[in-house]
């Protein structure tokens, strides 16, 4: 069978694995966003604070995956569905470079234009939203496009759980021995990880702050 | 009564042995003690270090004094709400500071804004603050602050903290960054503009010249302490051995040009 038959016969279960990866990535960044430029914001804050919460990111990075979606299953409400259970583990490796940027991003922010704002009478809440992440914005898109290029390929381990997505090829064709079965999971997932990369690219040019 | 309380000065701002010390322990400022009446500029005078900036800031309160106080319109500023006092102080800072994700307009009405003045009331506002610092509104209202000269920005600043005419107006080294020529300008407008407003300003500085150009009075300030206040006749004629080396060092400047 040609590797183009193989493609067109198998197309169906190829697109549904990638909404089903498409889904795992995109409830996972969400979830990252949702925590980790918060915890950003402590860590730009809060120095004293910076230590454990980016040791504790740094951590759950060095678990290696399988392990990380191995510890997790027998975990109480999480162990119900393997979705939630690899959703979790992908989360906690993408917080890292989240966390990360947008801590590094409103330390970058001028001094001048922080004291300006002080000095003027904005309120902290105020220099934070008008100030600081506005202009730190293009370094947080950055943290954010390395997680989702990273969770892309990360996610397809999460087939070893049942979680679905493009891993299921990959860990068929490798029990089978197919490569064509390994492709058609590797190749959509390369394909995502380029396409997530090059738009949030060009979103994060545009918002980067004139000099 | 009244008339007698209109006759003499007023003061605005008043140290009372205020000081300011770092966690650390060190001294920034110490024992500070000076009133600074309504309507005049005050030039504070010295070295990089010698507690200048220290002792602006405790006037906006962007730091609060570890010693004694500093007192705003007869009331400490550590009994002021530290937003509302700063609203009410303008501040132009060295590098001055512009959001540079702002339009020259949005920038300027920031005060206005926070305060949460009508949309129509900040245009009118904004136009004029721009005609105020000599720059035509039709063609800097939509620029962006790396649009503009340094010359540009520094009005830009000024007219920034003018926005909603606060009346006082702190200045930290403001004209430092400019070239000769155009803190030359900027000087001569800046006094022409306070003939016009009659605010309070508190200008540090460590250039002699501008101090003489542009104080009422000059503050010397030296390894933070205030050594004296003097009117710019008074520090010309000044004993204090601080004092005289300024001068010193501004009549060699002009004995260099007159042998030119």
């Amino acid at each position: 069978m040609t590797g183009i038959g193989f493609f067109s016969q198998h197309g169906g279960e190829i697109l549904q694995a990638t909404l089903e990866h498409v889904w795992l990535v995109g409830a996972t960044m969400l979830l990252a966003i949702g925590i980790g430029v918060p915890l950003g914001i402590v860590v730009a804050r809060r120095p004293w604070l910076s230590k454990p919460i980016l040791g504790a990111a740094n951590i759950a990075e060095t678990i290696p995956s399988l392990a990380l979606l191995g510890f997790l299953l027998p975990a109480p409400w999480l162990g119900d569905r393997a979705d939630r259970v690899a959703i979790t583990a992908l989360t906690l490796y993408a917080l890292l470079p989240i966390i990360r940027n947008t801590a590094a991003g409103i330390t970058g922010v001028d001094p001048a234009v922080r004291e300006a704002a002080r000095g003027m009478g904005m309120t902290d809440r105020q220099v934070l939203f008008q100030v600081e992440l506005p202009l730190s914005l293009s370094t947080v898109l950055a943290g954010i496009r390395v997680a989702t290029v990273l969770t892309i390929g990360v996610a397809t381990i999460a087939a070893a759980v049942g979680a679905g997505g493009l891993g299921e090829f990959i860990f068929r064709g490798l029990a089978m021995v197919n490569n064509q079965l390994i492709l058609a999971g590797a190749i959509p997932a390369a394909a995502l990880a380029l396409l997530a990369d090059f738009c949030l690219s060009v979103l994060e040019r545009r918002l980067r702050p004139a000099r | 009564m009244s008339d007698l309380a209109a006759a003499g000065p007023e003061a605005i701002i008043e140290f009372r042995g205020a000081g300011y010390r770092l966690p650390g322990g060190q001294v920034l400022l110490h024992d500070a003690s000076f009133t600074v009446w309504r309507g005049e500029t005050l030039i504070l005078l010295g070295r990089s270090g010698a507690g200048k900036t220290t002792s602006l800031k405790l006037i906006n309160r962007l730091l609060e004094p570890t010693d004694g106080q500093v007192i705003i319109e007869g009331r400490s500023t550590l009994d002021w709400d530290p937003i509302a006092l700063r609203r009410h102080i303008g501040y132009v800072i060295q590098d001055i500071g512009l959001f540079p994700h702002y339009t020259v307009e949005q920038n300027i009405s920031l005060v206005p804004r926070l305060e949460g003045w009508p949309a129509e009331r900040i245009r009118v506002r904004s136009q004029e603050l721009l005609a105020l610092v000599g720059l035509d509104s039709a063609q800097f209202l939509g620029r962006y602050p790396h649009e503009l000269s340094g010359g540009q920005r520094q009005r830009i600043g000024v007219a920034r903290a003018l926005a909603a005419d606060p009346p006082i107006l702190l200045m930290d080294e403001p004209f430092g960054a400019l070239d000769p020529l155009t803190r030359m300008d900027l000087r001569r407008e800046f006094l022409a503009l306070q003939q016009r407003l009659k605010k309070t300003i508190v200008i540090v500085t460590h250039d002699t010249s501008e101090a003489l150009l542009l104080g009422t009075r000059i503050g010397l300030v030296e390894d933070g302490a205030v050594k004296g206040l003097y009117s710019p006749k008074e520090f010309l004629q000044s004993r204090e051995p601080v004092a005289t080396a300024y001068v010193e060092q501004l009549h060699a400047l002009q004995e260099f040009e007159g042998g030119q």
